[in-house]
């Protein structure tokens, strides 16, 4: 594709060559583009670690916060303006690890928002630490011995708290993960993408060639709309489907349950404070002898 | 160290104590409401336990003819609902004040009158009646008007059964006739203290007040996690964020709250949280990212006593370090303390202007005293012209981070003009990508430090309260204005003043002179190291002759700072 406006030159990239957020950043600028987004129109939220980098590569609006911290400022976002489309991105540790409090609880809230996950299963930024989806007995200059703890499904764990949109990709392929992230877009609600992404400088063991070997897309006569089903095939581990298990449109997003929108679509920063509603307010609260009270 | 008789002080001091959920905070919700529909001025404040049944738990009730609004250890009458709350109280009571109640411990330190609460409130249909019992002795003692407290009592529980509201006027009427009895047989004597104007006034309380001045402030955004005792400005804009258009969200952390905050103002609202120390402490990182990203911010910090979980319900000035230090890195912020609860309206209101107009973070610092105590104001003034934000419509060129003689850049958001809006916790470039050029980096320092100077000239001034040249000065911050205030009046001296800063970081250049310039001063603070008085040490080298501190998770009373000035300033008081 030529032209894509959310492409960006002169950034001096510090991914590692080869390394499977070069094509997530693809997927992202080509699915807003399909979608005839606006740069401008457009809020990338990110954490902190090399996947929260994409936001400086692409051209649209950016939060480059804290790590972990994504989701909370992403979900106030899209709250005070939801004219605008939010998608708050960053690696496996960042959102599971350090955020995984605000995860949970970003999902319960279900902001109109797109949640994309680099899961490469291991930490690059930092060169080379267990994340949270690290397989047990992987190996690393921490993890000497090998992990010893089960990895989180983020998966699973999404669908227990209701998640109104589940999907999975995986960066060797940009197309099938455009479509993928195209959808999520275009849902009413939370939507997880969790991207299965090779490191290729500190995960020798899920390579390319590991997950192209491990994944499958889920067949076309998947129902979307069964969450028992959805659960079942997100819990798959000798093979690992991709695509969307759970969808589901219509519930209420944290903007609309917020209350402030309901006869007004004007986003907050157009808004003034009514000050007649204040005095009215604060006169609650002036004592009136009695006298003046009888008949009251 | 009790001064006049109560008559001449004009003013009566009532203290009701209880176990927690025995119904102290009606009786003072009952009494005070009936106080102020006569026409008195009524201070009152509480001093509770962290928990929900048990321990004892006491109001204060100030009821004066004349504007009354502080703390003090006086106490003319007491209702103790057990008998443990007069041990709890033993040290404000003193051998005039009357305690009423159940089996009163009989002591030397107080008056004690024996009065089978229990049992009436059974007679009368069922223990909860203590309360509407209790307040109708009160009333009756002081010969109040019948048709006052029964309005009062109509309205209290107008959402009620009518049942509920007839047996409660019965109930208020045996106390009432029990109150006049004892006032005939002379076994208790006090007397409503004379009134004075009769205007109507707002009676608010500091949780109100804050609450209040956000919304005057424009905040359209609150985030924040529930922490004793700042939980009633959340419960407050909950209750109203519809009428006002104010996305409230109960976050799952102060982290989250915090980072809510910071998202919210970036897309253009004006956001708060409301907060604890221990909160706070969360918080730190989102502050350092205020700073970082340019992002306005505004954070109510309500104190109590730490470290850790400390004294969950009481009061301390103990937070200013942290406040101050709190985040990695350097940059700009201002720090607000209001010494009442006019200036808790105002600075709560200035916090959002100053936040915004210098893309700092601001931090109002209140405490737990300040939260609970109501009293009288006239008025809390509207803003001329509805806050409007210091944003901009962005061009296709804009980078946020414009570096600027100011230091304060163009702050444009998402979706509203032809530009992109980029911010980053990083260190960055004028358009907020990413950097590692070191030169660039020692720009970008420079220009968020500036900002420090521009917002130090603005500085809100610190009051002189007292004769011009008063060789010695009370020295005190935030919620101590109004004890100060009164302690200092009382003792009618004229070497002595008393000097409060409302805004503590940065500070007000103005009286520095004259700070420096004062023989004897005399630093007034509820914490243990005196942390506002270090700072001015460290920021304009002032030194103390005298400390008077406290940290027992009470605030001060009158009384107290009273007895601290006479022992360092002996010598002659003129009345």
């Amino acid at each position: 594709m030529s032209g894509n406006p959310f492409d960006l030159d002169g950034q001096d990239i510090a991914w590692c060559p080869g390394c499977g957020n070069f094509a997530i950043l693809r997927a992202v600028k080509d699915a807003l583009a399909d979608l005839d987004l606006l740069p401008r129109e457009v809020v990338l939220v990110s954490g902190i670690g090399q996947a929260a980098k994409l936001p400086h590569y692409l051209a649209a609006n950016f939060f480059n916060g804290l790590h972990g911290r994504a989701l909370p400022v992403a979900t106030a976002i899209k709250s005070v303006n939801p004219s605008l489309t939010v998608i708050a991105e960053s690696g496996d540790g960042d959102m599971y690890g350090e955020g995984g409090n605000h995860f949970i609880h970003a999902i319960r809230r279900n902001p109109n928002i797109t949640n994309i996950i680099h899961d490469n299963m291991v930490y690059g930024l930092t060169k080379g630490q267990a994340s949270p989806t690290s397989r047990r007995g992987f190996q690393t200059p921490v993890q000497v011995h090998g992990v010893a703890s089960d990895p989180i499904n983020p998966l699973t764990l999404a669908l227990s708290l209701n998640a109104s949109f589940v999907a999975r990709a995986f960066a060797g392929d940009i197309p099938g993960t455009t479509a993928i992230i195209k959808k999520a877009i275009l849902h009413r609600g939370y939507a997880l993408v969790d991207i299965f992404q090779p490191c290729v400088t500190f995960n020798r063991v899920n390579t390319f060639a590991w997950f192209k070997e491990k994944t499958y897309y889920l067949e076309d006569a998947h129902d979307v709309s069964d969450r028992a089903m959805a659960f079942q095939r997100a819990a798959e581990s000798d093979r690992l489907p991709l695509g969307i298990f759970f969808a589901e449109e219509g519930r209420p997003t944290f903007a609309e349950s917020a209350g402030v929108f309901g006869e007004d679509a004007v986003p907050l920063f157009r808004r003034l404070v009514d000050s007649e509603r204040l005095g009215a307010l604060i006169e609650t609260y002036r004592g009136k002898p009695l006298e003046d009270q009888k008949g009251s | 160290m009790n001064g006049k008789p109560r008559a001449e002080r004009g003013e009566l001091a009532v203290v009701l104590a209880g176990e927690a959920g025995q119904g102290v905070q009606a009786v003072e919700s009952l009494l005070s409401e009936a106080f102020r529909q006569e026409g008195y001025y009524v201070f009152s404040g509480q001093e509770f336990m962290s928990r929900i049944r048990g321990g004892s738990n006491s109001s204060l009730l100030r009821v004066s003819g004349r504007p009354v609004r502080a703390w003090s250890d006086r106490t003319d009458i007491c209702v103790a609902f057990d008998e443990k709350a007069v041990r709890h109280l033993a040290k404000r009571l003193q051998p005039e004040t009357y305690v009423l109640g159940d089996g009163v411990p009989v002591g030397e330190g107080w008056r004690s009158i024996d009065i089978p609460l229990r049992k009436l409130a059974k007679d009368a249909g069922e223990s909860l009646f203590v309360n509407t019992i209790s307040a109708g002795i009160l009333w009756g003692i002081l010969s109040g008007r019948r048709e006052t407290i029964a309005g009062v009592i109509r309205r209290f529980f107008s959402g009620k059964k009518p049942q509920v509201v007839d047996s409660n006027l019965a109930a208020a009427e045996i106390g009432m006739k029990l109150g006049q009895e004892l006032k005939r047989s002379g076994q208790v004597s006090l007397e409503l203290p004379p009134l004075g104007d009769r205007r109507g006034r707002l009676s608010i309380n500091g949780t109100e007040a804050v609450s209040l001045g956000a919304i005057a402030g424009g905040c359209n955004f609150v985030s924040a996690y529930p922490m004793s005792p700042s939980t009633g400005v959340l419960v407050f804009l909950a209750k109203h964020g519809r009428d006002f258009g104010i996305i409230v969200e109960q976050a799952e952390d102060e982290i989250s709250a915090a980072n809510m905050v910071l998202g919210a103002w970036y897309a253009g609202a004006r956001g708060m949280t409301t907060t604890s120390g221990g909160g706070f402490d969360l918080m730190t990182e989102a502050v350092s990212l205020s700073g970082m990203t340019e992002t306005p911010m505004v954070v109510h910090l309500a104190q109590r006593p730490g470290p850790a979980t400390g004294l969950p319900t009481r009061t301390e000035q103990g937070d200013l370090n942290l406040a101050l230090y709190g985040g990695h890195g350097e940059f700009p912020r201002v720090l607000l303390a209001p010494g009442n609860l006019e200036q808790a309206y105002a600075l709560a209101r200035e916090a959002f202007h100053l936040a915004d107009a210098f893309q700092v973070p601001v931090i109002l610092l209140t405490d737990q005293y300040l939260m609970d105590s109501r009293y009288d104001v006239d008025d809390l003034p509207l803003p001329a012209a509805p806050a409007e934000a210091a944003i901009v419509q962005t061009g296709p060129e804009y980078g946020r981070y414009a570096i600027t003689e100011s230091g304060v850049s163009p702050r444009g958001i998402p979706g509203w003009g032809e530009g992109l809006v980029g911010v980053d916790s990083d260190e960055h470039d004028e358009s907020g990508h990413i950097t590692e050029d070191l030169d660039l980096r020692v720009r970008m320092v420079d220009k968020r430090l500036r900002k420090l100077s521009l917002v130090a000239e603005k500085a809100l001034s610190a009051e002189w309260i007292g004769p011009e040249e008063a060789p010695n000065v009370v020295v005190c911050w935030g919620t101590a204005l109004e004890i100060a205030r009164e302690a200092v009046a009382g003792l009618g001296r004229r070497d002595l003043a008393v000097l409060h800063f409302r805004q503590v970081f940065p500070l007000p250049e103005e009286m520095r002179r004259r700070l420096e310039q004062a023989d004897c001063r005399i630093l007034l603070e509820g914490n243990a190291t005196g942390q506002f008085g270090e700072l001015l040490r460290q920021c304009w080298g002032i030194d103390w002759q005298h400390r008077i501190l406290k940290y027992n998770g009470l605030m001060f009373s009158i009384e107290e700072v009273r007895a601290g000035l006479r022992k360092i300033l002996p010598g002659e008081e003129v009345e």
